[in-house]
């Protein structure tokens, strides 16, 4: 059965990539085996197939985060959450395409090439995990993991149509996880029904010695949360957040959530998020200047790809990054160099820093009022391939109601409304406090029973 | 702040990219685009402000990252040079340094 399931997966994942460019790697052989073994050993995810973003480590299979800087890079040794999931029986069937090391909304920045959303073509999937997003919405797989910074889970889901999920910063292990700001990144997953996210959660996440930031906080079970009663549970309504630059559709479609949560017996409260506003500006200052660190390991010495005809090290140094990193990883690399050197440290990092506070004070805040927050996940449904890639700031600005909880550390989650008049997916966004995965689970299950979206993508296995 | 273009050639010095000419003047551009937006963070009085540096959570500030000092096993020399791109008699060959 097991073997099935996966072979399924496996021949879905073929057929529909020359189309969809959701893979980078799809492991046929490899997977088949270790669906046999799970078969016999059992365990509590035991062959699910899952599919897992290019930069997380799975021993065996490439991790080229979307660059062509790690070459042909085949990890030694298995990210913690893999070395969980796979324990439990889950088989990883293929590595998933990705913006450059995470940093993009759209996918556009990844070296091999644009993920296609399936609902239309010729649209972004969203990103940066858009090939992960894009395999679940097009039910090449149940599951699939990506990581988000500043909204690359929560954005492609709310793009793609399907459920995606941030924990709270110190949940899931980074370990193995090739790290782009080690701040604001955490691993999330996507998968077309609340219960399943509930689920995987449940096994994925915890404490690991690997990962100094993972919290000793206890895993609860998070499929008993799914109870369906949220008489008495307060949302919070940022109404502010739906003014300027959110799309019409997004925003009655959002607003429609709120009147369903009200039917469903939860209060509605109006809270504020004061600083909402510069969370974007803060974002890129905390991001690049991390990610310009971080990414200061890839040199061409110890692994991946190393420019020909170098006879000095310093020029092989720079003509490795100089032909190894695509554009917008190098535009973010010169900006937190920029933001970090002698002179503007103070002005724009520390600021930054400062700020971020504030953000986060806006969110304590919030939460002595209510127990989530509803936003729109993105300002507007799937844009066109090619219409905001010469404008990053354009793009940027599509993180505006995801940013924020990477900067807290929150939890946030994006869930399915509906569609628009193009039929595209829109999603919509619940913010909870640290560790309150269990109520945003109630929360959004209880939507989708209310309301559940069964649309299916025209690209569809 | 106005980035001038020997800024940029620093900055990217710094950060060891060797740009062409063409990324030089597209990112010189597209950066200060960034900066002039991110400056409006000037209008928030920060001064009594803590940065957010640090235990993003407050269980997780307090996680004792503490263990036993124990031997684990490591890679090991032959895998760790596996991936290299010029490995030579158990090292990383790089071009030379002076």
């Amino acid at each position: 059965m097991a073997r099935q399931t996966v072979e399924y997966s496996i021949t879905a994942a073929e057929r529909l990539n020359a189309t969809l460019n959701a893979f980078l790697e799809i492991d046929r052989e490899g997977a088949l085996e270790r669906a046999t073994q799970s078969e016999k050993s059992g365990g509590g995810l035991a062959g699910i197939p899952i599919a897992v973003k290019d930069n997380i480590c799975v021993k065996g299979l490439q991790a080229s985060c979307g660059s062509k800087i790690l070459g042909d890079y085949h990890p030694p040794y298995n990210a913690t959450v893999i070395e969980r999931l796979t324990k439990a029986g889950a088989v990883v069937i293929g590595k998933t395409n990705c913006d450059e090391f995470a940093m993009g909304s759209s996918n556009e920045n990844s070296a091999f090439g644009p993920v296609r959303n399936p609902w239309d073509t010729t649209r972004v999937s969203g990103g940066s995990s858009g090939g992960s997003a894009t395999a679940v919405a097009a039910g090449i797989v149940p599951v699939a993991l990506g990581s988000d910074t500043g909204g690359s889970v929560r954005q492609p889901a709310s793009l793609c149509g399907v459920v995606g999920l941030k924990p709270t910063y110190g949940r899931n292990s980074r370990y193995g996880l090739v790290a782009f700001a080690s701040s604001l990144d955490q691993i999330g997953l996507f998968a077309r029904k609340v219960e399943d996210v509930a689920r995987v959660l449940g096994v994925m996440a915890g404490r690991d010695p690997h990962d100094a930031t993972t919290a000793d906080v206890p895993v609860p079970d998070y499929v008993a949360s799914l109870t369906g009663d949220l008489k008495g549970v307060r949302l919070g309504f940022p109404r502010a957040l739906y003014g300027e630059g959110l799309d019409a559709e997004v925003k009655t479609s959002v607003e429609n959530v709120v009147d369903v949560y009200r039917e469903l017996g939860a209060e509605i409260v109006d809270v504020e998020l004061p600083h909402a506003n510069y969370a974007i500006a803060v974002y890129y200052i905390i991001a690049t200047a991390e990610a310009s660190a971080n990414l200061a390991r890839f040199d061409g010495v110890r692994y991946g790809f190393r420019a020909e005809d170098t006879p000095e090290l310093r020029q092989m140094y720079r003509r490795t990054r100089e032909e190894g990193f695509g554009p917008e990883v190098k535009r973010r690399i010169m900006l937190g160099t920029y933001v970090l050197s002698a002179g503007y440290y103070d002005a724009y990092y520390l600021k930054a820093q400062q700020v971020r506070t504030l953000i986060k004070n806006d969110f304590l805040e919030a939460f002595k009022r209510c127990d989530a927050i509803v936003t729109p996940t993105s300002p507007t449904p799937a844009f066109a391939i090619g219409e905001k890639v010469d404008d990053p700031l354009a793009m940027y600005l599509n993180d505006i109601y995801t940013v924020t909880a990477n900067l807290a550390g929150v939890p946030g989650i994006s869930v399915p409304c509906g569609l628009s008049s193009e039929r595209l997916p829109i999603g919509f966004q619940l913010l909870g406090p640290y560790w309150s995965e269990s109520t945003l689970f109630k929360l959004a299950h209880g939507y989708e029973q209310a309301r559940p979206f069964n649309e299916r993508p025209p690209i569809s296995a | 702040m106005p980035i001038n273009q020997s800024d940029i050639e620093k900055v990217a010095n710094l950060a060891h990219l060797e740009l062409a000419e063409e990324e030089l003047k597209t990112f010189g551009r597209q950066m200060m685009e960034i900066v002039n937006y991110v400056e409006q963070l000037n209008e928030l009085d920060t001064k009594n402000v803590e940065p957010a540096i640090g235990g993003l959570t407050p269980e997780g500030a307090e996680t004792d990252s503490a263990r036993p000092d124990e031997l684990t096993a490591s890679l090991g020399q032959k895998t760790a040079l596996e991936e290299a791109p010029d490995p030579a008699h158990g090292h990383f060959r790089v071009p030379k340094v002076l």
